[in-house]
């Protein structure tokens, strides 16, 4: 191929050279691209041609800033300029060139000009306002060409500030008599909508207009609108659902022309773009989905033809059928279908066979089964792009059995990895697979290994941090912990004999603080080796300054008798004067620390365990200082936000009074655990989960009074085990206990694991689907495998059944919970409200699949079977007793959260009080009170149940509020049948039409199960929104200043005799505006947002309607507020 | 959305370049070189999807391209597209490109920069696919292009010297673009 391409290329010049004789003068505009393009392929190196285009750039700016040049000549200069340009040269200095030209040449000048502008420039590009005036012109032209030129330039940039400006017009043209510029006209409106939302609210009736368009053109482009919306907010166009149906039945049944056939399939284009609207509309909607059914079927069947196309239409119709409320005889044609994909020899159609597997294996594993063989094939495709998509099914699959092949696989293809994304993709995997289901501690310790040091620097940084915390923070033997931490020293002291140049730094990183922190364990390596080692590995080229402060802090850990000290102080001395002020740091408290023994036993305690440091927040031992300061005549400090203010108040002449600055409380704050390595849990803490943060406290199992013996122990790692997967976490899963999940299951009094037979190991090597068939047939069957509970009842010892029965219903009910939970998220179905018995089938199923032991042992003994009988019998009575258990939340709700209101919030005007989430027997929710200057959110946690809920941490975050605690004292334990009441202080950081803050409620139940909840609150921002009282001469001064503005034109509400006065009076009591003064046709109004950023509001009725123009220093408060006032007259 | 259309050839030289997102020179830039190298060393047999160009968005967005002797058409587009649609969507637009340059290569594309833009707008507008029906892109084009012949004069004179161009007899170099299955005829039109 490239051959060719050589080939036609050399023979360019010779072609140029040709052409160009024949016409002399005439041809001299050619021969300039001409010249250009002959120069640029005959050069060789890149730096000839920067050389040549820098030069032709400057004969066109030469030339473009002459005077006499012509547009005509203008005109062929752009097309060179925007050859330039997409070389990569920038040419800036034609910019303004362009839009001159789209300004004031002829239609085909204009189009050059356009183009140009279009390419060259950005949304944001300040020269662009230049533009606003032509394509106005443009867009009242007669010429329908320069229309259309007008339409195609604002849906490709357009600022966004100006569309109001161009609004009307473009409205306007969905009415114009040719289909091209209504259809152009509806694009444009939809690229409004993509990059200001609220600016075209009102003009939702006008797309549904375009969507009855009578010609079809016009319809589809409206699709791209209505497919946008209905992503956004399925509920809101529910009622279309019938229309979208009738017009795939039409396309479908070939209603429309000929003309929209492609490859003789109608309009399938069109075709794919209903199905994915129907899919969005239909999802977790039983009664929309029964809408869609028919001419889903119809789709299918006429779908039937040997073109490409018709399988884009077919591969539609499986996702919606996969995505809608389920019906069987179209899953069934689906399922069909995707065997058809992806046993199609067309690599296209394998691919997305493999795709569609994917997305559907989740529901319905049994589809895995059918195709295993084809699987298997497309793990050895040629094809990485196949192999990976794969990969992915496979991850979907991943069970206790298979996971060692599967994670097998994927090393194999991270070995020869194509790219670094793939490389970080499948590494989290991998690192998720190995922490989720890791059979054993060498195992995990060993695929970890391969992990990090094929990962390297890229992984994303929380795979070390929570391998780090899972290490740090142990399970709950002792013994396996100790186990684990041992085998990983042993490992890294190995690996750091060998050879360390090629380990990426994050892999050192994670080595040194292992080796600092549990090197004491290990006997066969005393510290002056793992010294010695860690000595090499500083005097490294390659190692980054990071890790040597990572080294250097595992160091101080380890120096200890005269060997250690001597290395310590020769180490210390090297980096103690190093440019690096963190090293730096590290090598002093190196130095200190390593002559005070003492000290260091106080600041680095060895086993301290993980009990929390005790943190001062307040820094009371700084008080001294601080009153020595100020007396020696310091400023007193003020908080960040308070500083702010003031600088605010100087700008902006308020006359309001200040609200109080509140104090933010620590109460929440305190530092976990002392083991992660301070630079690690601080990028935890930035990468912004608010979970990990929160979860690491829920978590922390140290300490808590063990309200079970070894039964419900066990009960409770299950739960643990099985609760990480569905909050997105997974440090906390136990690596050694992981196979031995049927133990946990079934209530082994023994916690320590006994290893799997290797014979079994072996059996579930040999196949990937081994889980996977297993759930599946018990899922078919729709009841438990009798083999499989004999199985897992001969591993059962005999005492203790009948107690585990009698045992407490709240810690086992919760690992149902968390199954159940796992079960339906994983199937992504929509049937949440599923009836108990269901949940007993979908629940039963994971059971055995859990177990690990899938072999089929036949002959057991008479007592086993009656042993397996009674577990069923257990399993069901626990989500009985699961149910029973909300039912009586269900009775006990009568807990009022409104009588908790604390009493100096009574009186005040406050908003519904809206539930929040449920979690167990707590039940949250909240209200927002308007209490003067401040908003206080007020968060109710009620505790229906018998028990004491203990530990209840609340973290509430948001990026558009401050959130700040006003409790006095932060409740930490619940009693059974009570409320607390938790206050915060709201403010506005970044305003948006609604803000919403998000929460994590974190608590142990009695049985010590750590529980994690989130949930939202939103509120509209007009709860934040004030009267700001001032005169109209201080208006007059206010607009002048503020620099952020916003026009709009509202719906005039009419009374009959004053709308003026009735509208802005709607729009004042609605909305809390103070209306300064109305004179005429004219009134301004002023409002701020709390605590004082203003935003001043001028309205002028014109033509029938109301011109409203708002200002404002804060950047996005005018549109918010614009959005609001819509809706209130929008209401009347 | 269809976030950018990208057109090089063999070499990787860019020969059209159309973002419908926002990105500085220098991402195009490299948004192109990585594009390319991620499409040039895939053979001709294997699936014409690509996933996780880091560079524009992540695991969201996909490439997907065809190869036509010695031009790579590559199109970035979100989850909201079809793979096939717009595997479909190519092969509509060369169909095009060949109907309105008549058996089009790369000469065409390289000389008539500006008018394979104006086609491609013609077929995708602001990132959203505006016509797919061959006849109708032509027929807007066409009435664009009456404009220009009214004109006339010089802006007509490259279109004749590259058509003289093809109509030359060269043997042995491939210069038409090899368009996959259609058998649709080809109407002859002149679009000069």
């Amino acid at each position: 191929m490239s051959y060719v391409g050589e080939k036609t290329l050399t023979a360019l010049p010779s072609l140029l050279s040709l052409d160009s004789q024949p016409g002399p003068a005439k041809l001299s505009s050619t021969s300039k691209l001409g010249n250009l393009i002959r120069g640029i392929t005959e050069l060789t190196s890149k730096h000839e041609e920067e050389k040549l285009i820098q030069r032709e750039l400057e004969s066109i700016k030469e030339q473009v800033s002459s005077p006499n040049t012509s547009m005509r000549q203008m005109k062929e200069l752009m097309v060179r300029a925007i050859y330039c340009e997409s070389l990569g040269y920038e040419a800036s200095f034609v910019y303004i060139h362009a839009i001159k030209l789209a300004q004031q040449g002829t239609a085909l000048e204009k189009r050059v000009g356009y183009l140009a502008v279009s390419l060259f420039l950005n949304e944001s590009h300040e020269l662009l306002l230049l533009l606003v005036n032509t394509v106005l012109k443009d867009l009242q032209s007669t010429n329908l060409i320069e229309v259309c030129m007008a339409l195609t330039v604002v849906s490709q940039i357009f600022p966004k500030e100006m569309i109001p400006a161009i609004l009307p017009l473009v409205e306007e043209k969905l009415n114009h008599p040719k289909e091209i510029i209504r259809r152009k006209a509806v694009l444009a409106l939809y690229k409004f909508y993509l990059i200001a939302p609220n600016q075209v609210q009102h003009i939702h009736n006008k797309f549904r207009k375009a969507l009855c368009d009578k010609d079809p053109g016009v319809m589809t482009a409206s699709l791209h609108i209505y497919l946008q919306m209905i992503q956004e907010n399925p509920e809101g166009y529910k009622d279309l659902t019938g229309s979208f149906v009738n017009i795939l039945k039409q396309v479908v049944g070939g209603k429309l022309p000929i003309d929209f056939n492609y490859h003789s399939v109608p309009a399938p284009w069109l075709q794919i773009h209903l199905l994915r609207i129907l899919s969005f509309l239909g999802k977790n909607d039983l009664r929309t989905s029964e809408l869609i059914y028919e001419v889903l079927d119809e789709s299918l069947r006429r779908a039937e033809m040997n073109r490409n196309i018709t399988y884009a239409i077919l591969y539609e119709c499986v996702k919606c059928i996969y995505t809608i409320h389920p019906k069987s005889n179209l899953l069934e044609k689906a399922a069909k279908c995707i065997g058809n994909f992806v046993l199609s020899p067309d690599i296209n159609l394998k691919y997305l066979g493999l795709k569609a597997l994917t997305y559907v294996i989740q529901q319905d594993p049994k589809m895995a089964l059918q195709h295993q063989m084809t699987i298997i094939e497309c793990l050895d495709h040629p094809d990485l792009i196949i192999k990976r998509e794969t990969l992915e099914l496979l991850f979907r699959i991943t069970n206790a059995q298979n996971v060692v092949v599967i994670v097998e696989k994927m090393l194999e293809f991270l070995q020869n990895s194509p790219d670094d994304y793939t490389t970080i993709d499948l590494v989290g995997k991998v690192a998720e697979l190995a922490e989720k289901y890791a059979p054993d501690n060498e195992w995990f310790i060993e695929t970890m290994n391969t992990v990090f040091s094929l990962g390297g620097d890229t992984m994303q940084p929380d795979i070390p941090n929570s391998f780090l915390k899972l290490l740090s923070e142990g399970f709950d033997s002792v013994e396996e912990d100790r186990k684990l931490r041992l085998f990983a020293v042993d490992s890294y002291v190995s690996l750091l004999q060998g050879e360390t140049r090629k380990l990426p730094q994050c892999f050192l990183q994670v080595i040194s603080w292992v080796l600092g922190e549990y090197s004491h364990l290990s006997e066969d390596h005393n510290r002056s080796t793992v010294l010695r080692l860690l000595e090499k590995l500083l005097d490294m080229k390659q190692t980054s300054s990071e890790t040597k402060c990572w080294i250097l802090m595992a160091m101080t850990k380890l120096c200890e008798g005269t060997a250690g000290v001597c290395v310590a102080q020769q180490v210390s001395e090297t980096y103690i004067s190093s440019m690096d002020t963190v090293l730096r740091q590290r090598a002093q408290e190196l130095q200190h620390l390593s002559q005070d023994s003492e000290l260091r036993e106080e600041v680095l305690p060895r086993d301290s365990g993980l009990d929390p440091m005790e943190i001062d927040s307040s820094l009371s031992f700084l008080d001294e200082f601080v009153s020595g300061a100020l007396a020696a005549g310091a400023a007193p400090y003020k908080p960040p936000h308070q500083r702010q203010e003031e600088l605010a108040e100087a700008k902006v002449l308020s006359l309001e009074p200040y609200g109080l600055a509140l104090p933010i409380s620590m109460s929440s704050c305190s530092i976990t655990d002392r083991h992660s390595p301070t630079p690690l849990s601080m990028s935890s803490g930035l990468s912004g989960d608010s979970t990990d943060v929160s979860h690491r406290a829920g978590l922390k199992l140290d300490g808590v009074q063990r309200v079970w013996g070894r039964d419900g122990y066990l009960a409770k790692k299950e739960s643990v085990e099985e609760a990480a997967p569905v909050q997105g976490l997974t440090p906390v899963h136990s690596p050694s206990l992981q196979n031995e999940g049927d133990g946990s299951h079934s209530q082994t009094p023994t916690p320590t694991p006994t290893p799997e037979p290797d014979r079994e190991k072996e059996q579930l090597a040999s196949s990937l689907f081994f889980g996977v068939s297993s759930q599946s047939s018990v899922c078919l069957m729709g009841k438990p495998d009798s083999t499989f509970n004999r199985r897992r009842k001969a591993k059962v010892q005999a005492p203790g059944v009948t107690e585990q029965l009698s045992s407490s219903v709240a810690p086992v009910s919760n690992a149902v919970d968390n199954l159940l939970c796992n079960n339906l998220q994983d199937s992504n179905i929509n049937s949440v409200s599923a009836a108990s018995s269901k949940q007993t089938c979908e629940l039963s199923p994971r059971v055995p699949a859990a177990n690990g032991t899938c072999n089929t042992d036949c002959g057991l003994p008479e007592s086993d079977r009656k042993r397996s009988n009674l577990s069923i019998s257990r399993d069901n009575g626990l989500v009985d007793a699961d149910s029973a258990l909300s039912e009586d939340q269900g009775s006990r709700s009568d807990l009022c959260p409104s009588s908790y209101l604390p009493a100096e919030l009574c009186g005040l005007y406050r908003s519904e009080i809206a539930p929040l989430c449920t979690a167990h027997s707590l039940e949250l929710s909240a209200c927002h009170v308007h209490q003067g200057d401040d908003m206080i959110l007020i968060i109710f946690i009620s505790n229906s149940s018998d028990s004491q809920v203990l530990q209840i941490r609340l973290d509430l975050k948001s990026e558009q509020l401050k959130v700040t605690c006003v409790s006095d004292s932060s409740v930490e334990n619940i009693k059974s049948h009570t409320v607390a009441v938790y206050q915060y202080s709201l403010a506005v950081k970044r305003p948006g039409v609604d803000v919403e803050v998000d929460g994590t409620l974190s608590f142990l139940l009695p049985a010590g199960t750590p529980q994690t909840k989130h949930f939202s609150y939103k509120l509209p921002l007009t709860a934040f929104i004030r009267p700001l009282l001032i005169s109209t001469e201080e208006y007059g001064t206010m607009w002048l200043g503020f620099s952020h503005e916003v026009k709009q034109n509202l719906t005039l509400v009419d009374d009959g005799c004053e709308p003026l006065t009735f509208t802005l009076n709607l729009l004042k009591n609605r909305l809390q505006l103070h209306l300064v003064e109305i004179i005429g046709l004219e009134g301004i109004l002023a409002c701020r947002l709390l605590q004082n950023q203003p935003c001043l509001m001028h309205c002028r009725v014109h033509a029938g309607a109301l011109a409203v123009w708002l200002r404002s220093p804060v950047p996005e408060l005018p549109d918010c507020l614009v959005y609001h006032c819509q809706r209130v007259l929008q209401e009347k | 959305m269809i976030k950018a259309i990208l057109i090089f050839n063999n070499h990787g030289k860019p020969r059209l370049i159309r973002f419908y997102q926002y990105f500085t020179e220098e991402m195009q830039q490299q948004i192109i070189r990585e594009t390319f190298h991620l499409v040039s060393k895939r053979d001709d047999n294997v699936c014409n999807f690509l996933e996780g160009g880091s560079l524009i968005g992540g695991s969201d967005y996909k490439l997907i391209y065809r190869h036509y002797a010695t031009l790579y058409f590559v199109f970035c587009v979100d989850s909201s597209e079809s793979e096939l649609g717009s595997l479909g969507l190519i092969q509509v637009f060369v169909e095009t490109l060949d109907k309105c340059f008549e058996n089009v290569c790369e000469l065409d594309l390289i000389f008539h920069m500006d008018k394979v833009h104006y086609i491609l707008q013609e077929v995708v507008m602001g990132g959203m696919v505006l016509e797919t029906n061959m006849n109708e892109i032509v027929a807007q084009v066409e009435v664009q292009n009456r404009m220009e012949k009214s004109e006339g004069g010089l802006s007509a004179a490259p279109a004749r010297a590259v058509s003289a161009v093809k109509n030359m007899n060269l043997p042995e170099i491939p210069r038409n673009i090899n368009i996959g299955d259609i058998n649709i005829k080809v109407p002859s039109l002149s679009p000069f």
